[in-house]
């Protein structure tokens, strides 16, 4: 039996949103040279609408990029079938700027680890922050994001699952418990 | 539920149109690694490829090179004249002397149809054909396949023609097999003595007039004509052979405004195809190349780990 909580509701993220967009900037101190680089696929969305959020504040569009990280996987060897590899695209030039980095969740950070690593086949960032919409607890690399949506810490068992309307026809974060 | 593709690529006949549509979707992806600063991802570290080479090539053999040394993958090369294969061995145990040195990975060419099927079964490696006799090239024809996508965004409907020598091509098989179960029409067109005898029974249509096949078609994949085979008779002359079967700008004056030539390489310019062809505004032989490299690594990513013993482990996350 696996049970299903709402933990975030499309009103909660789009408020989180917000304030994560305004975060961004101030972390950033500006948006100048900033890039933001979505993970596929829910990275992408997000990254997505906190641009569109930071052109309401700033008053200027921000670049956003995409990158698909399956080929840096380090399980790579060990996950069968192959996973699918997804788009990337990211402008040529990635030396001197800051890049946040937009995931859905963070759990072990194997996935940020693969991200760091295909950024630096891209060029040498100024800066390189991390942005996700759910914390989960659980890392296994020291690793930590600087912009958080909801930080819920959660066993291993049970699961986060961010809906996304343009992947997944409506906006939520519920929590998938098992047994 | 993905496809997924089995432990070899030996041919097209033997997929389905969704796993094919994997891999063009795969290398779709993969085009752009190729385009990037730093043109190599770490996919296949740790595997090592042997590249068997049975035969004379360039471009295909150069083109594995690539998408092995873009997937991080260990790569060795292996032609006949230089190894053991001229003292008198066997296929079978030149491979298992490799497999023996713990290799992951055999990319074969040779000139016996069905060798690397034959090898496939008999190695535990995953086995990959660049080419076997008259049989199949799968690269080739997903990588033609990949062009004409890129060109008209779906295979569905799309008419081919087919040119040249069909009876010797493996080019012309994996074209047939593969755009047929993507929903292509294709045809085929070339002189009598070139075309197999059973050609109709592949489900294709028979042109005997270039004029008519130029006609028809929205792609025309134009074969090499294999000069070393001219000995034998198949055709008059190479001039004659031009004249009737060569594909020309004015020939092409005919066609519809979209056409678009494709051509496997090496060309004989002049003989199969004129120059201001090869190199005018509807060539896409070079696209071709570089979609050459994209295929070559989809398929390496997708077979890489692959085998009967992990087909039952679930889940990628």
């Amino acid at each position: 039996m696996t049970s299903r909580s709402t933990l975030l509701d499309d009103r909660a993220i789009a408020r989180a949103l917000t304030r994560m967009a305004s975060e961004l900037v101030e972390q950033c101190k500006g948006t100048e040279d900033v890039l933001l680089v979505g993970i596929q696929r829910r990275g992408v969305e997000l990254a997505a609408r906190l641009s569109r959020l930071i052109e309401g504040l700033e008053g200027h569009p921000i670049p956003s990029g995409k990158l698909d990280i399956t080929l840096y996987r380090d399980d790579l060897q060990a996950v069968g079938p192959r996973p699918v590899v997804g788009e990337t695209r990211l402008p040529s030039d990635l030396d001197g700027r800051t890049i946040v980095i937009v995931d859905d969740v963070l759990y072990t950070g194997r996935t940020t680890r693969a991200a760091l690593d295909e950024l630096a086949d891209f060029g040498r960032p100024r800066r390189i922050l991390l942005c996700v919409l759910v914390d989960r607890g659980g890392r296994e690399l020291p690793i930590q994001p600087d912009i958080v949506g909801l930080r819920q810490v959660i066993g291993p068992n049970d699961r986060i699952e961010v809906l996304i309307t343009e992947i997944d026809g409506r906006d939520a974060v519920e929590l998938v418990r098992a047994g | 539920m993905t496809p997924r593709l089995g432990k070899d690529l030996t041919g097209l006949e033997s997929l389905t149109a969704e796993q094919i549509g994997l891999i063009l979707d795969t290398a779709e992806a993969f085009k752009e690694v190729s385009e990037r600063p730093i043109k190599k991802v770490p996919a296949l570290r740790g595997k090592t490829i042997v590249n068997l080479f049975f035969e004379a090539s360039t471009r295909t053999r150069i083109s594995f090179e690539f998408a092995e040394k873009r997937l991080s993958a260990d790569t060795v090369n292996v032609a006949t004249g230089v190894s053991s294969v001229s003292k008198g061995e066997t296929l079978v145990d030149t491979a298992r002397n490799l497999e023996a040195m713990r290799i992951d990975m055999v990319v074969i060419r040779h000139p016996a149809s069905g060798s690397a099927d034959f090898l496939g079964k008999r190695i535990r490696s995953n086995v990959i054909n660049a080419g076997d006799g008259k049989h199949e090239h799968p690269t080739q024809g997903l990588l033609d396949m990949l062009t004409l996508r890129d060109r008209f965004g779906s295979l569905d409907g799309l008419k081919v023609a087919i040119c040249g020598d069909v009876l010797h091509s493996r080019v012309a098989r994996s074209n047939i097999w593969g755009l047929k179960k993507l929903g292509a029409e294709v045809a085929v067109c070339g002189p009598p003595s070139l075309m197999p005898r059973n050609v109709s029974e592949l489900g294709v249509e028979v042109f005997t007039r270039i004029e008519d096949a130029i006609g028809w078609a929205d792609a025309l994949n134009v074969l090499r004509l294999q000069l070393e085979r001219m000995t034998s008779g198949f055709i008059p002359s190479l001039r004659e052979y031009n004249r009737v079967f060569g594909v020309t700008r004015e020939r092409l004056e005919r066609a519809s405004d979209t056409l678009v030539v494709l051509h496997p390489g090496p060309m004989n310019r002049g003989v199969e195809i004129d120059s201001d062809v090869a190199d005018g505004p509807r060539s896409v032989i070079l696209p071709q190349v570089t979609n050459g490299v994209a295929i070559r690594m989809a398929v390496l990513y997708l077979l890489a780990g692959g085998g009967p013993d992990w087909q039952h482990q679930g889940g990628s996350e």
